[in-house]
């Protein structure tokens, strides 16, 4: 051991940045398959392949399969480096690696056979779920453990980003997947009626705030300073959205279930707490996007800084949407249709897989001991045709959302609807096509990735870096 | 009612929320006083080269911060959302929805007293009463029995000239009104070989294809079994218990061989749901005057 002390573990992160393109792949695809079923219906071949079965698996591989790797290999690789010292954890490390192949492989399996647990985001029957619980712990115990044996004194602010990510999802997680087993592929939620839905939900938003929002925010304090060369906008601000947005996410569940069963003050919290979460939000992008300041020359030909400040628009962008969409009165329209869609995707596309596309391409090439991707022009045509493909989903789904929203509350003088449901069905062919288009395009980004990842790994060196020394303080 | 087993929980919620709000505000000014040093670094540094600026953070972002604390409570002070208290406006989700229907109802009440005083058939002739039917059908039926209304399997037509509980204007209102149970019961006892006579039979009584000896030997099944005793010594049916008639061509499940002798075998249990709760005797008179309009007699 003691021969290895001195460099660090890139092995862990190498394993995790494959993959997270090859689960970007594969979930994408998946999202491309359930789009196109939208569109022609007779694409859904029953009942494993039906649009039912294969949209959890879609979400699953996306947040948790490529986000989830994505997550694993900017962690392990910022807190080693930012601690100036080895990962900790021994055999610990490799077991969070396949451990989490494994899960996925089963949710891939399981999914499509239609073994569920019904819960959105949380699907997975519960022996996946114990060993979902497995993984995550050791990966806190690994995380916190290299914390712990850290070579300098201040902890750098993306780790408290990816720790409170760590200790939340570890939380959320053991409340929500609470069941009763009746066998291995069959059980029954520990709660039931609208507290049902609640946990449900109190789970749902914080996998959107924890996972995919503190998360890819400490992805975007490591490598936006880093690729851009500047020091980070303002330490302050950094403090103060942080703790916001761990006082305030927490409560903003609710906002899923406007004008149901659950009692209005519980809506109305949720409500304003998702509107008090704007600020924090933008405390994250701007801090962001203000680091680029005095070299926004640099934008013009580096197409990882484009990724990543694109990602930060798109993420200003979206935690505006939210909270204007948690409004009661504005959700009265928006719930239900397909705007809620567009609005998860310019997180998911423009956001959070941006942000981890941007820090994957800035990992390959220090990984296998190159000094650039094989080919920057092809980092570039990714970077628009996904910008392309982002923006004609969201586009789509905005139409398509509105439309809906306002064939379904059109009422004739004479009190009945003026539109049935299946009207507003056929009305939106035409944004289905465009956002299976704008998917395809995604995904044909990926592709390319791929091919320019496998191309920078051939021949590479994948011997592990030394690691630095802390550059002495000065005052 | 309150929400809440215990007073505790109420003060729960009220204090947990306060608290998390003021946190935020108290956060902001506690840290928006520190000492800054623009475009000076924090004198740390990571991994070679990260470091931090110790910039104020923005006064607009800061402001706005501030907005949406204010704007929180103000509205806490107005909607329901400290545990028990209803607010001053004393506003509820089901009251702004009661308000929203009884306003609506109020506005079309003259029009449906108006076809509520008219005989179904004269609604049945009404141009702009059946434009009003159907597109409650459309919003209320159609999931069943389709938007052109031609059913499908176990879910009858409405525009052919069969009724099974009864083509009646009384009828029709019943059914929309109350709903319907339709029970076949399951006759696996009678054994295989006398379940597929039975077949033929029923096959026959329609002129479908069929064996004619096992048809035979069904006859006799069909007055022993006891199918006479819904469907008829003809095989006609009988309205007021919703058996079908087996000799006009209308198939609610299917007239293939295997699948009467399933339905035979194993029963079959329909449900048509009650609408009287749910759409009022105004709007249910209206859907059955449509429902007349679509059928032949």
């Amino acid at each position: 051991m003691s021969g290895t002390q001195t460099t660090y573990n890139d092995k862990v992160v190498r394993q995790f940045a494959v993959m997270t393109v090859i689960w970007g792949i594969v979930g994408m695809l998946v999202g491309v398959i359930i789009a196109a079923q939208l569109v022609w219906p007779e694409l859904n071949i029953g009942p494993w392949l039906t649009y039912g079965r294969l949209r959890p698996l879609h979400t699953n591989a996306v947040i948790f399969a490529f986000g989830g790797c994505a997550l694993f290999a900017t962690s392990y690789w910022c807190v080693q480096r930012t601690g100036h010292t080895r990962l900790w954890g021994g055999p610990l490390i490799p077991f969070t690696f396949w451990g989490w192949q494994i899960v996925i492989l089963l949710a891939a399996i399981t999914l499509p056979l239609g073994i569920t647990q019904g819960k959105e985001y949380a699907e997975l029957e519960w022996p996946i779920d114990i060993l979902i619980t497995l993984v995550w712990v050791s990966y806190g115990l690994v995380f916190f453990g290299t914390i712990a044996k850290r070579t300098v004194s201040h902890i750098y602010v993306a780790n408290w980003f990816f720790g409170s990510m760590i200790i939340a999802v570890a939380l959320l997680h053991l409340v929500n997947s609470a069941v009763v087993p009746v066998s291995l592929t069959r059980s029954y939620s520990a709660y039931s009626g609208v507290q049902d839905a609640m946990i449900q939900w109190w789970y749902g938003h914080n996998a959107v705030g924890f996972f995919l929002t503190a998360g890819f925010l400490g992805m975007m304090y490591y490598f936006v300073p880093k690729q851009a060369g500047r020091p980070v906008y303002s330490y302050r601000l950094s403090v103060v959205h942080f703790w916001a947005l761990i006082f305030t996410y927490m409560w903003a569940g609710p906002h899923h279930l406007h004008y149901t069963a659950l009692p209005d003050w519980t809506q109305s919290v949720g409500m304003i707490f998702s509107l008090i979460l704007l600020a924090p939000s933008w405390g994250g992008m701007i801090n962001g996007i203000m680091t680029l300041s005095g070299a926004w020359h640099k934008l013009r030909d580096d197409p990882i800084l484009k990724f990543l400040i694109t990602s930060l628009s798109f993420y200003g962008m979206s935690t505006f949407e939210g909270p204007m969409m948690s409004i009661k009165t504005v959700n009265a329209l928006s719930h239900y249709t397909d705007w809620t869609v567009g609005h998860v995707h310019s997180g998911a596309l423009g956001w959070v897989a941006m942000v981890s596309i941007g820090s994957i391409y800035y990992l390959l090439p220090r990984l296998f001991g190159k000094s650039e991707m094989y080919s920057t022009k092809l980092v570039t045509t990714h970077f628009w045709i996904a910008t392309i493909g982002t923006v004609l989903y969201i586009a789509s789904m905005w139409i398509a959302g509105v439309m809906q929203g306002l064939m379904w509350r059109a009422v004739n003088a004479d009190g009945t609807l003026a539109y049935s449901f299946v009207e507003s069905v056929k009305g939106s062919y035409p944004f289905w096509a465009i956002r299976w288009l704008g998917g395809v395009l995604f995904l044909s980004g990926m592709l390319l990735m791929a091919y320019n990842m496998f191309k920078t790994m051939a021949g590479g060196n994948t011997k592990d870096a030394p690691v630095i020394a802390p550059v002495a303080h000065h005052a | 009612m309150s929400d809440f087993v215990s007073d505790f929980w109420n003060l729960y919620v009220i204090v947990i929320v306060l608290a998390s709000i003021l946190a935020c505000a108290v956060l902001l000014i506690v840290q928006g006083k520190a000492t800054f040093t623009p475009g000076k670094t924090m004198g740390h540094v990571w991994d070679e080269t990260l470091e931090e600026y110790n910039n104020p953070m923005p006064k607009w972002w800061s402001w706005m911060f501030v907005i949406t604390v204010v704007f929180a409570l103000v509205y806490l002070a107005l909607y329901p959302g400290l545990g028990n208290f209803k607010g001053v406006l004393g506003w509820t989700s089901v009251g702004q929805h009661t308000a929203e229907v009884a306003k609506v109802d109020a506005a079309v009440k003259p029009l449906y007293d108006k076809y509520m005083a008219m005989d179904l058939k004269a609604v049945a002739g009404d141009k702009q009463a059946m434009e009003m039917g159907k597109r409650l059908y459309l919003t209320y039926c159609m999931q069943c029995h389709g938007a052109d209304a031609r059913g499908a399997k176990g879910f009858p037509n409405l525009t052919d000239a069969d009724w099974q509980w009864g083509g009646e204007s009384e009828q029709i209102v019943e059914t929309i009104s109350a709903g319907r149970m339709g029970v076949m019961p399951p006759h696996a006892q009678l054994g295989d070989e006398t379940i597929k006579d039975l077949a033929s039979y029923v096959r026959s009584l329609s002129g479908l294809p069929h064996d004619s000896v096992r048809a035979g030997k069904g006859q006799t099944a069909f007055n022993e079994a006891g199918c006479v005793g819904c469907h008829g010594v003809d095989g006609t049916g009988m309205q007021a218990l919703g058996a079908p008639n087996l000799t006009d061509k209308v198939w609610l499940y299917g007239s293939s061989e295997a699948t009467i002798v399933e339905t035979i075998t194993n029963g079959r249990q329909n449900k048509m749901p009650a609408w009287k709760e749910f759409l009022g005797d105004a709007k249910v008179h209206l859907l059955a005057a449509y429902v007349t309009s679509l059928g032949g007699k």
